[in-house]
């Protein structure tokens, strides 16, 4: 039995969710042909966050959207949303939850609007009464209005994606879940679901974002987990991951011999040339930079620019994983 | 309000039982608005235009129809030309054992399958339908189908046949005559049974439909299990298994033309349905309520 009616109190607006809206602990999925989809997950995705969610294809993201879905039963482990044991407690917890799983799908004989009506009436806990209201302000907050009435087989694969998007909005959410949000969107369009999910967040309401797109995730997200054949490789906060892979130190000079030399006898690694640029591994935390720059300039390097380049994630992504981020097919 | 706090809200809002009937309308009128629907309903509702037609040019130097003075074809159908109201027990029993049958295995073979293969089965689950749920609104929606279908077909046959022929009273099986009015209800209690001797194949094709990601092979799968049970019922030498199939008691309507009204086949017709409802039914809960939903 559910426990519906019983979920929360009253909570001020901006204070995040306590302790973690998506909980896994050794969330295992083999498929019937012995495939091991998703191998001991456990996944923490904090209250108010915006969880980047990345991997490359095949590395058992959907399948692990799937079961916090209630889509697919696991193997083995737990998974647990904004409190509640799924697939057990799915009734009483999806409501508070919109999703987009595996892009939009879609009712081609039927208007964008009426998709919306169908997919809302489908939740028990949607009131009919309201439903055209919601329906209106959901096309809205993607920029559907003016197409709301058209098939939604005549739709382009970004008018399709959006619709999909509405019909995670059509109720108030404390979770998101959005699978590849901005497949088939021009950039205009990125930037407005970007937009949209900061303001979502701002609003409280935690995203899980799954993406192979790493600026995307970089730019939006202020946590990410890597998944990577099955397994989970690392999570924790963007600006950790990031700052867990060393950045570049990087030289720009008229004198890149003299540079690459001089360098080198000061004991930094992985030094690189390429025309007037030189780039090695950033030094250990207890080098001075400014007595590296004087050293040059000591030994006659004309200097035009000098510094360390921030890792990015896709840094982050390597040094983890070994491997680049291919995401072919 | 925000987001965050109408959902917190809303986490304990009132929510009405009635509720959860909207997605069953939702699934009526998303079943009535597809094309395919309606062009089964079309060609349900030509079948009595046809023979209507037919039976009308045939007999327009005022000969009987058919050959040997109506020995032949379908039950009925000689007595359309002396009263209208026959030419709805003849359509029903032109359509009954394929027509009908075959529309519904294709709504009923749809009906999960179709959803699974364009992918929107996953956002009714998600949105959260309730698997169970979700199957009963389909089974309810199919067997509305089975209703709407065959009603389209008594009352074509209606129309064609007041247009085309005259009415009066109706001479029942048994030789009684009885009055239009009495006629036409008797026709409205044989277009229910017919409508109720579908379900049970309704069940077995929402049963297939759980079983594939592929709507047309739910209804291929369907349709050609109809057609192999039809011609296991017509072969004699398998007689021990032809009370257990369910179109074995299908022409019993018949039945209901007699005066007084023969009930033993009707009833073991309705019950061996229910039987086939609640063994498919139970099959498709089972299968659909446990299935990993992966397309």
């Amino acid at each position: 039995m559910t426990e519906s009616g019983t979920v929360t109190g009253p909570r001020a607006v901006t204070e995040p969710e306590p302790g973690a809206v998506i909980e896994t602990r050794g969330l295992t999925k083999r498929y019937r042909g012995g495939q091991l989809a998703v191998d001991g997950l456990d996944l923490s995705v904090p209250g108010g966050s915006i969880f980047g969610f990345l991997g490359p294809n095949g590395s058992g993201k959907t399948t692990t959207i799937r079961m916090l879905m209630g889509l697919i039963d696991p193997t083995s482990g737990t998974a647990r949303l904004l409190g509640h044991p799924v697939p057990a407690a799915a009734r009483t917890v999806l409501p508070q939850v919109g999703a987009l799983i595996e892009g939009p799908a879609l009712y081609g004989f039927l208007s964008g609007r009426d998709n919306l009506l169908r997919y809302d009436s489908a939740d028990p806990t949607a009131d009919p009464r309201t439903r055209r209201a919601r329906v209106g302000q959901a096309l809205d907050r993607v920029g559907l209005a003016a197409a709301a009435g058209k098939k939604a087989r005549a739709y382009s694969l970004g008018m399709k994606q959006r619709l999909g998007l509405a019909a995670a909005l059509l109720q108030p959410r404390r979770l998101l879940v959005l699978d590849e949000p901005t497949n088939g969107l021009d950039p205009q369009g990125m930037r407005e679901i970007r937009t949209l999910v900061r303001e979502l967040a701002a609003d409280g309401t935690t995203v899980f974002l799954s993406s192979h797109l790493l600026d995307e995730i970089e730019q939006v997200c202020t946590h990410a987990a890597v998944m990577a054949g099955g397994r989970l490789i690392v999570q924790g906060p963007v600006a950790e991951l990031a700052a867990g892979a060393r950045g570049r130190l990087a030289v720009t000079t008229p004198d890149p011999g003299d540079a690459a030399r001089v360098l080198k006898e000061l004991g930094v690694t992985g030094i690189t040339a390429d025309g007037d640029r030189v780039s090695a591994e950033a030094p250990p935390g207890d080098v001075e930079l400014a007595d590296l720059s004087a050293a040059l300039v000591h030994a006659g390097v004309r200097l035009r620019s000098f510094g360390v380049e921030r890792a990015s994630l896709e840094d982050a992504f390597v040094a983890l994983t070994g491997e680049g981020f291919d995401v072919a097919g | 309000m925000s987001q965050a706090e109408a959902a917190v809200a809303g986490a304990g809002r009132a929510t009405s039982p009635l509720w959860t009937f909207g997605i069953l309308r939702s699934e009526l009128t998303t079943m009535l608005r597809r094309w395919r629907t309606l062009a089964l309903l079309g060609v349900l509702a030509a079948v009595p235009v046809l023979i209507g037609i037919a039976v009308r040019i045939e007999t327009g130097d005022g000969s009987s129809p058919g050959p040997g003075g109506g020995g032949g074809g379908p039950a009925f159908l000689s007595q359309v030309t002396n009263n209208g109201l026959f030419l709805v027990f003849a359509a029903l029993a032109v359509t009954l054992p394929v027509f009908l049958p075959m529309a519904v295995g294709v709504v009923a073979g749809d009906s999960v399958a179709g959803e699974a293969n364009a992918g929107t089965l996953r956002y009714l689950l998600v949105a959260p339908a309730g698997r169970t749920r979700l199957l009963l609104t389909k089974y309810a929606s199919v067997l509305l189908f089975c209703l709407v279908a065959t009603l389209v077909v008594a009352l074509s046959a209606l129309v064609v046949g007041l247009l085309l022929f005259p009415a009066g009273e109706v001479t029942t099986i048994s030789g009684t005559r009885i009055g239009f009015g009495e006629g036409l209800l008797r026709a409205g209690l044989i277009a229910v049974v017919v409508a109720a001797s579908l379900t049970g194949f309704a069940a077995i094709g929402l049963f297939v439909s759980t079983l594939t990601g592929s709507g047309i092979a739910a209804m291929a799968a369907t349709v050609g299990l109809l057609i192999t049970v039809q011609i296991v019922d017509g072969i004699p030498q398998l007689s021990a298994m032809h009370p257990y199939l369910f179109p074995h008691y299908w022409m019993s309507y018949a039945d209901l033309l007699r005066a007084p009204v023969y009930w033993d086949e009707v009833v073991k017709n309705l019950g061996l349905q229910g039987l086939y409802a609640a063994v498919f039914g139970s099959a498709a809960w089972a299968r659909f309520t446990t299935k990993d939903i992966t397309d």
